[in-house]
């Protein structure tokens, strides 16, 4: 890579030994993917708890944060694993539950904001078009690049906190105009309206053709989705098909027309999604018997979401066997709570976590294995994916379908 | 030498170790007990499967940013892959290989379960961009 004098400097330990570090680290990924430069950024978004860090991360970020290091540019905090509200709740392990305290507390030491949440560009930060980022977690990524325009790879937690502490990522992938142009067509024949259709579209399109620099242009899609239903559909193309960008034509930025998506280049496929497909998805598994859990989660959910959650259990009760988890962020909550959408909730017996996504829960197998759940209702494509290795077995349904299985007790 | 396989990408230090093929997308988040390193997602071809000290093959990465952390929790517990050999990776994959200190490599001249297999001993030698089949089980 060809690096500047400041860059340099870095290298040479001149900035401390955490910034040497972390460039060393960020030249090695860069090289790995043919990176000539680093560009600037202007944001970071990171995932890091004790779930996924672990001893081995703690240790690190222990070691880190002796080192005097310190964030340069604005980082924020992806979801994390646990809700310090809920830990007896959950049984999940003390010891655990205090070496995340301590974490948090390494990166608010480093200048890391912890504002715990995966849905960041609807409640905290929204990047203007081109702006260049470091995100981590995929739902924000595709979400910046496809909705907003930003830029920005995949950024794992250990990648993120060196954008943070040096103010630049190698640039390579969805920062180079090159890999933002589509690869192929989806002709989209059928209107979409619940959030679990359109992550039921991003399912279908993620497993048809997986792969990080595989970009679909969608066409023919009718209406103007909203926040929430892209957030969706990104979501579950992240998750399926590790993709990082989409275009849909006519709505998002990149995209006004198909032409322009393309760029030039020529489709290599088009595929064909209908009513029949999107049926598909939420239908199968057929299935009958208890519904252990209904979740609604993966990504967090907007105000907006919440809103239309409350309206449907109004009044209602969650069957006397079936657990209902809401999650979303701290600020989402204290408007819901302000607007009475998070009473009207906790009074149809729906839990909601703040600061958490379902799937990362920690001991999620074992609170599984406590309670004997065994079903998992959901309206997020997502979550499906993405909670296999903790035994569940999955459902996808429409939002209202979700709520009505939360109120029987059966699953449909 | 039986045989060898190019690769298009490469990163870490040269290992040897036992093959693991799987034709199946991996995800140390969606797929894997990160307590016990064995693969425990329904369905998934390896179900049931340690990865613990394996050259593993994977045809794609799969989303999921846990990847960048995971890996060097697993090597922290003894329960690391040696090697990661994947036909199309993430910047995650790469960005948690490197941070653990796992070889990880992308694309093949041809699939290695043409003419490799599960328990086969082999060489992962990014320097070269090559794997080498060293022995037969």
């Amino acid at each position: 890579m060809n690096l500047t004098s400041l860059e340099r400097s870095m290298l040479d330990g001149d900035h401390g030994d955490a910034v040497r570090q972390a460039l060393a680290y960020q030249v090695k990924v860069g090289e790995f993917w043919n990176a000539t430069r680093f560009v600037p950024v202007t944001n970071v978004h990171m995932m890091g708890d004790i779930e996924v860090m672990g001893d081995a991360g703690l240790d690190w970020l222990r070691a880190l944060r002796a080192s005097d290091g310190s964030c340069v540019v604005p980082v924020t905090t992806n979801a994390r694993c646990i809700d310090f509200a809920c830990t007896r709740q959950f049984g999940q392990r003390p010891d655990e539950v205090a070496k995340e305290r301590e974490l948090v507390s390494l990166l608010q030491a480093l200048h890391v904001t912890t504002t715990d949440t995966c849905i960041g560009y609807q409640a905290i930060y929204e990047p203007r078009f081109g702006e260049r980022l470091a995100w981590g977690d995929t739902g924000t990524v595709i979400y910046a690049n496809s909705v907003l325009g930003a830029r920005s790879n995949f950024e794992s937690g250990p990648a993120a906190l060196a954008a943070g502490l040096t103010g630049r990522v190698p640039e390579y992938g969805l920062h180079l105009d090159a890999h933002r142009r589509g690869t192929f067509t989806v002709d989209v024949r059928a209107d979409l309206d619940d959030v679990a259709e359109w992550g039921a579209l991003g399912k279908i399109v993620g497993a048809a053709r997986p792969g990080y620099l595989e970009i679909p242009v969608f066409t023919r899609v009718s209406g103007k989705p909203d926040s929430d239903q892209l957030k969706h559909l990104g979501a579950a193309l992240a998750s399926y098909g590790s993709m990082a960008m989409f275009h849909l034509v006519g709505v998002t930025p990149e995209a006004p027309t198909a032409e322009a998506a393309f760029a030039g280049k020529s489709s290599a496929e088009t595929l064909i999604v209908g009513r029949s497909e999107i049926e598909l998805a939420l239908g199968a598994p057929a299935t009958e018997g208890p519904c252990d859990l209904v979740v609604f989660s993966g990504p967090q959910l907007s105000l907006a979401e919440i809103g239309r959650l409350s309206t449907e259990f109004n009044g209602a009760t969650v069957h006397e066997t079936t657990r209902v988890f809401v999650t979303t962020e701290s600020s989402v909550l204290a408007e819901a709570r302000r607007l009475g959408y998070a009473r009207t909730l906790e009074d149809a017996g729906v839990k909601i976590l703040v600061g958490v996504c379902f799937y990362i829960l920690l001991d999620l197998s074992e609170i599984r294995v406590r309670n004997g759940w065994r079903t998992l209702v959901t309206n997020s494509a997502k979550l499906v994916n993405t909670i296999g290795a903790h035994g569940f077995e999955t459902v996808l349904r429409r939002t209202s379908d979700c709520v009505d299985m939360a109120l029987t007790g059966e699953l449909r | 030498m039986l045989q060898t396989i190019s690769v298009t990408r490469a990163v870490g230090d040269v290992v040897e170790g036992e093959l693991l093929l799987s034709r199946d997308g991996f995800s140390p988040r969606y797929d894997l007990d990160r307590l016990t390193g064995v693969i425990t997602r329904p369905g998934h071809d390896l179900e049931g499967i340690s990865i613990a000290d394996k050259i593993c093959v994977f045809s794609e990465a799969k989303g999921g940013i846990a990847a960048g952390w995971a890996y060097n929790d697993l090597k922290h517990k003894q329960l690391a892959p040696r090697a990661l050999i994947f036909g199309v990776t993430n910047p995650v994959m790469v960005q948690g290989a490197i941070f653990a200190g796992i070889a990880l490599t992308e694309g093949w001249s041809r699939p290695p379960d043409d003419g490799m297999k599960t328990g086969d001993w082999v060489r992962v030698d990014p320097m070269r961009r090559v794997i080498e089949l060293l022995g037969d089980e």
